[in-house]
């Protein structure tokens, strides 16, 4: 072991290339998560029709009510930009309001989400219904998952700014919570476009 | 009351109930007792914790990998030694050694423990010791996720040994097809020990894939180009891709099958609008790539063996790249020949069947390949060597099956026969295995710094192929006898058992083989000193990493070297070694517990699941969760080795070599 | 020296082995290899044929790898050494190539089966096919007759020479329906119906297993196909009739509780439409009045 510190040892070059490794892969982690997705939607277009005589996309899907939830999603990506933009600045205090914007956006998203599949369950309609319940609560929930464990990061990721200010460590963090939270976004694309546009018509 | 809640459904009778499982549970805790009072009486368990359970640096990793897989080989072969026992002597009157309870358990077990532990742990532990210093790197691209990796595969194995203590294992074969797997068939813990110890260590299995993947792509030596790199590191970039791609669908798929269990739902179940069908393709899916992913590093391990014994460079190096990205693309095309007699249809079926038969285009390329490496070679005939010999001999005639399979007509008269028992056995032992075990006879003095014993690796290769042969051929015959897979007891007037006796033979002298390994190893060990590998290159290799001192350094190269050609020791050495010597710092991780803290809290989830003990599977979740966070806020996770210390450390290194 | 007598011990005792399991399967039937059945023939027709072409590739990899193996060895010092030869494009496209080749065939092969020799295609013949729905149950196998209103467990009759449409159900986990003398398996699964179509052409009785694990009780899921001719058949049929039991709602519940080994058993009369009511409650919920247990304790055969 040595006195000789470790940052006098990270020439920029070194440095841009520990960072281009970990965004590299984490890429390719947000690659095995699209295969996971994916394989959900697949169960999910499988087992859709199958409601076991109870009621199906048709009857319980509301779409107004996902609207204000995507719309809640979207600008919470651009948002989530912002922060990023003022990250590129160098400006901590933009970050941090940036950030806690995007962190109260998807609460309130994981709110209303989880106030949809309440009453769904309080109707009776749980995910012990039938195979096509199941698999909309999984899919849907997954994304929900997703989304808080994107948020306890977030919640992190604002501390650490707060705490240590924009070095080079935690500008390589907030790309990858960045692309985190986008990633999730046009995840979302998809959910709402094949579950609840296309349940909701019965397709 | 308020007690046996907190326990979920654990209670008293979860303990070992009869003489087998008393038996097996003994043995478990035999082990384990004799580990902790070894540890204890030599005051190692500081020296474990430093040396070895916090350590970061893959080449002890992998070390640790290794060592996992063997234990649980010996677990998994005396599962097949009491199948075969069973099979043997279950018989008209006669019950054999076996009750069908139990009997399902063990065979779920040997297929579970061999593919996820045995196959997968060797596999990892090879890459963790030979490719970082194959491509001229210091470590792979995130050493504590490596660290995580293998604490989570630990984490699976735990649980699966577990169950031999407490309750039981899956009864439903290592796929656990539903609705046999759901919870109104399969109401015990069996099934959900399999779900949790797989999702554990299948997570593991993931983020190494991850770590490898980027390691290749980001971290090999200036001027090693992809079509300069080793054919192993080329084997293992393949394998990672799929595991990449193929690991997520059995996430997945074990999670909807644990909802299934634990929540109620309807994935999988009979009636109620679930699909047992869906889960035999995503299972499948993710199975089929699984056995690519074991059987391309084991193809890239025989490609550096056959060139470096035939003293010959390899041949038909971008015939080999080619044949290798042809069966990862094409292994994501043919899982339906897992299930042909499910009904599909002849149009699917034919479709299935036609990629199956393509796959082995690419497969037979390289076989080719390699026996043109060793034409006009200078062979030399050492247990490396032989393990590829036999690997030809037994891949092709297993392959032959598997061509026939690959005819939907012929597979509905074989599927889930002994014949096909045969031909994947032929697959995985002959191909798989071998080729691991020819690898880490071949890397081993590299990592040890001493050589194995040659003789007792002969003779442990000529047990396992012998008695593989003896144990599997009878398989074939019984199959085309119309005998079925997993049967506990048959009728006398079959006539199966005489052919069943000769595989039991075999499957004793394949562990008579695996006893001569262990034997190797403790014999090698005692005799280390006059074994010693002085030279690094105990095997005259041809790539980078026989060019470092045996055992290789913490840091492999202390300086990292620059590649102009392939197989670049073998050029190093005939033109000449550039001397000159400029040593700089260097930067390696911290050694750091955080990684078994993960694991463990992952284990708690595995076992508060199991036996639904929820507080506990959410306390260990919170655990995860929290010691990653703390994990990420630790600033201080590398230290610097001084140019000072690495060249103190390669002088020594380089006095040890002339002390010959 | 001594290498070739370990090469020739080695010929010697295959050699040895192969005899002695001819010797040791003689009086019993290689099912697959010895077929009853018009598609069982016709699938051990493409055993063979496959295997065959099959040699085309593993005699020459086999042989290269012993003479490669011998000659190039290290002691050889006659042997021609090329260290540098790193490939050539003849070689290498020839081993693209015939593979290739070889595969196209099989290829070809895999196609034309796949069709002619589908499970759910009727066999063609002058005779209408017999129609019998099979039941998978733990841990047994329940054959009805619809056009002939009889029922039997594990073990079936049909006459030989008469194109046979079996449909085949679950009412328990997946199984799989295989009689290997006659032909291929086709899974069992609940909710779902899937089709055998097979033909015996000659008398006889052949043994059936169940290829897929459901449970403690599976090695015992055995039947037998008894193939007579067609007077025989008519007897068996009106022998049946006379059994006491009739298949209806409670004793099909009762069969349907979990058993062992079971022997077989006879019912003079089925409830019409009985096979569909098995299949359909998983598909839609109904007012079934099949109460049907699952994971009780086996009532037959020994108990762990």
């Amino acid at each position: 072991m040595s006195e000789v510190a470790v940052e006098t040892l990270q020439t920029p070059h070194d440095e841009a290339a520990a960072t281009e490794k970990t965004v590299v892969g984490f890429w390719v982690y947000l690659m095995t998560d699209c295969v996971l997705f994916a394989s959900l939607f697949a169960v999910y277009a499988v087992l859709h029709h199958n409601t076991f005589g109870g009621p199906g996309g048709q009857e319980l899907l509301k779409l107004p009510y996902v609207l204000v939830e995507t719309m809640i999603l979207l600008t919470s990506s651009f948002t989530c930009g912002l922060a990023m933009l003022a990250a590129q600045r160098r400006n901590k205090q933009q970050v941090l309001v940036w950030l806690g914007v995007t962190a109260l956006l998807g609460l309130s998203f994981l709110g209303l989400e989880l106030s949809e599949f309440r009453n769904l369950v309080l109707d009776g309609n749980g995910w012990r219904r039938s195979g096509f319940l199941s698999s909309y609560f999984t899919l849907v929930g997954t994304h929900g998952l997703h989304i808080t464990f994107g948020l306890i990061w977030m919640f992190v990721m604002m501390f650490y700014v707060a705490k240590r200010g924009l070095t080079n460590g935690v500008m390589k963090r907030l790309t990858l919570i960045s692309l985190f939270w986008h990633f999730l976004d046009v995840v979302w694309i998809f959910i709402f476009t094949i579950v609840y546009l296309f349940g909701s018509r019965g397709i | 009351m308020i007690f046996a809640n907190l326990l979920g459904r654990l209670n008293w009778h979860a303990l070992p109930q009869d003489a087998i499982t008393r038996g097996g549970a003994a043995m478990i805790v035999l082990v384990g007792v004799g580990a902790v009072v070894a540890l204890t009486v030599t005051h190692k368990w500081k020296w474990l914790w430093k040396e070895w359970l916090t350590a970061q640096d893959p080449k002890k990793i992998g070390v640790m990998y290794i060592a996992v897989a063997t234990l649980m080989l010996l677990r998994g072969a005396a599962d097949a030694l009491m199948m075969r026992a069973q099979q043997a002597t279950s018989v008209g009157s006669s019950q054999g050694i076996l009750d069908s309870y139990h009997f399902q358990q063990v065979f779920s077990a040997h297929g579970t423990i061999m593919i996820f532990f045995v196959a997968m742990g060797f596999m990892f532990g090879l890459i963790n010791l030979v490719l970082p210093l194959q491509i001229g790197a210091r470590d792979v691209a995130f050493p504590f996720l490596n660290s995580t990796s293998f604490w989570l595969f630990a984490s699976g194995m735990g649980l699966v040994n577990l169950s031999l203590l407490l309750g039981e294992f899956s009864a439903a074969g290592w796929l656990a097809y539903p609705p046999l797997s759901e919870l109104q068939y399969s109401p015990g813990v069996g099934v959900d020990y399999w779900i949790w110890a797989l999702q554990i260590a299948g997570v593991g299995s993931l983020l190494s894939g991850v770590n490898f993947l980027v390691t290749i792509l980001k971290m090999r030596a200036p001027g090693m180009t992809l079509m300069k790199m080793p054919m192993f590191a080329w084997s293992v970039l393949a394998s990672m891709s799929l595991v990449a791609f193929a690991f997520p669908i059995l996430t997945v798929t074990l999670t909807l099958l644990a909802l299934d269990r634990t929540l109620g739902m309807h994935f999988f179940t009979a009636g109620m609008g679930g699909n047992a069908m869906m889960y035999v393709n995503l299972i499948w899916a993710w199975g089929h790539p699984e056995v690519y992913i074991l059987v391309l590093p084991a193809f890239g391990i025989y490609s550096e063996i056959v060139a470096t014994f035939s003293r010959k460079k390899l041949f038909g190096y971008a015939s080999m790249v080619w044949a290798i990205w042809a069966i990862v693309l094409l292994s994501f095309t043919v899982w339906l020949h897992h299930f042909f007699t499910m009904g599909a249809g002849a149009n699917v079926n034919a479709f299935f069947g036609i990629t199956t038969g393509i796959i082995a285009i690419p497969t037979g390329v390289k076989i080719f390949n390699w026996l043109f490496t060793m034409y006009r070679g200078r062979i030399k005939f050492t247990t490396p060597m032989l393990w590829f010999m036999g690997f030809v001999v037994i891949f092709t005639i297993g392959g032959v099956a598997g061509v026939m399979m690959s005819v939907p007509a012929i597979d509905y008269q074989v599927h889930n026969s002994l014949f096909l028992v045969a031909h994947f056995h032929m697959m995985i032992v002959g191909g798989v295995v071998f080729g691991y075990l020819g690898g880490f006879t071949y890397w081993f003095p590299k990592i040890f710094g001493f050589r194995l014993n040659e003789r007792l690796g002969r003779y442990a290769f000529w047990c396992w192929s012998i008695g593989f042969v003896l144990a599997f051929t009878p398989l074939y015959i019984l199959g085309l006898m119309g005998a079925t897979r997993r049967l506990d007891h048959y009728d006398a007037s079959l006539g199966w058992q005489p052919l069943f006796i000769v595989a039991g033979i075999g499957a004793l002298l394949v562990g008579a083989g695996i006893a001569f390994q262990i034997l190797q190893l403790a014999v090698s060990i005692w005799q280390r000193d006059q074994r010693r590998d002085l030279t690094g290159d105990p095997w005259n290799g041809r790539t980078l990493e026989w060019s470092v001192p045996s055992p290789a350094p913490v840091y492999n190269f202390s300086t990292i070297p620059v590649v102009y050609e392939r197989d670049p020791f073998w050029v190093v050495k005939r033109m000449g070694a550039p001397r000159q010597k400029h040593y700089e710092d260097i930067l390696l991780p911290k050694n750091t517990g955080a990684g078994v803290w993960i694991a463990g809290f992952a284990f708690a989830v595995g076992f508060g699941m199991v036996w639904h003990i929820f507080w506990l599977a959410i306390i260990g979740l919170l655990g995860v969760v929290t010691s990653i966070i703390v994990r990420a806020c630790d600033e201080d996770t590398e230290y610097v080795m001084t140019a000072a210390e690495v060249e103190k450390h390669e002088n020594a290194l380089a006095r040890r070599r002339q002390t010959v | 020296m001594k290498k070739h007598l370990k090469i020739w011990l080695g010929i010697l005792l295959t050699v040895l082995a192969a005899v002695l399991t001819a010797w040791c399967l003689r009086g019993h039937t290689v099912s697959v290899l010895q077929p009853a059945g018009q598609i069982g023939h016709k699938e051990r027709n493409l055993i063979a044929f496959t295997a065959g072409l099959s040699l085309v590739v593993v005699v020459p990899v086999l042989t290269m790898l012993g003479y490669f193996a011998w000659h190039y060895r290290e002691d050889n010092k006659r042997a021609k050494y090329s260290p540098e030869l790193e490939g050539n494009a003849i070689a290498e496209t020839i081993w693209w190539l015939i593979p290739t080749v070889l595969l196209v065939v099989i290829g070809v092969i895999t196609w034309r089966s796949s069709y002619a020799l589908d499970p759910f295609k009727p066999l063609s013949s002058t005779k209408k096919a017999l129609h019998v729905q099979v039941v998978a149950l733990d841990w047994k196998w329940l054959f009805i007759y619809p056009g002939q209103n009889v029922a039997s467990v594990n073990v079936a009759a049909v006459p030989v020479g008469m194109p046979v449409d079996f449909e085949i159900t679950s009412d328990t986990v997946m199984s799989s329906f295989w009689a290997p003398q006659l032909g291929g398996q086709m899974y069992a699964m609940p909710g779902m119906s899937t089709h055998l179509n097979l033909m015996a052409d000659k008398a006889g009785s052949y043994d059936g297993v169940a290829a897929n694990i459901s449970g403690k009780g599976f090695s015992g899921m055995r039947f037998t196909i008894k193939a007579v001719s067609d007077a025989a058949f008519n007897s068996w049929v009106n022998t049946t009739h006379h059994a006491p039991h009739s298949l209806d709602v409670a004793s099909y519940a009762a069969l349907s509780k979990p058993s062992k080994n079971n022997k077989p058993e006879f019912y003079g009369s089925v409830d019409s439409g009985l096979y569909d009511t098995i299949m359909t409650k998983y598909m839609m919920p109904t007012q079934t009045n099949i109460p049907h247990e699952h994971g009780t304790e086996p009532t037959g055969g020994t108990t762990p």
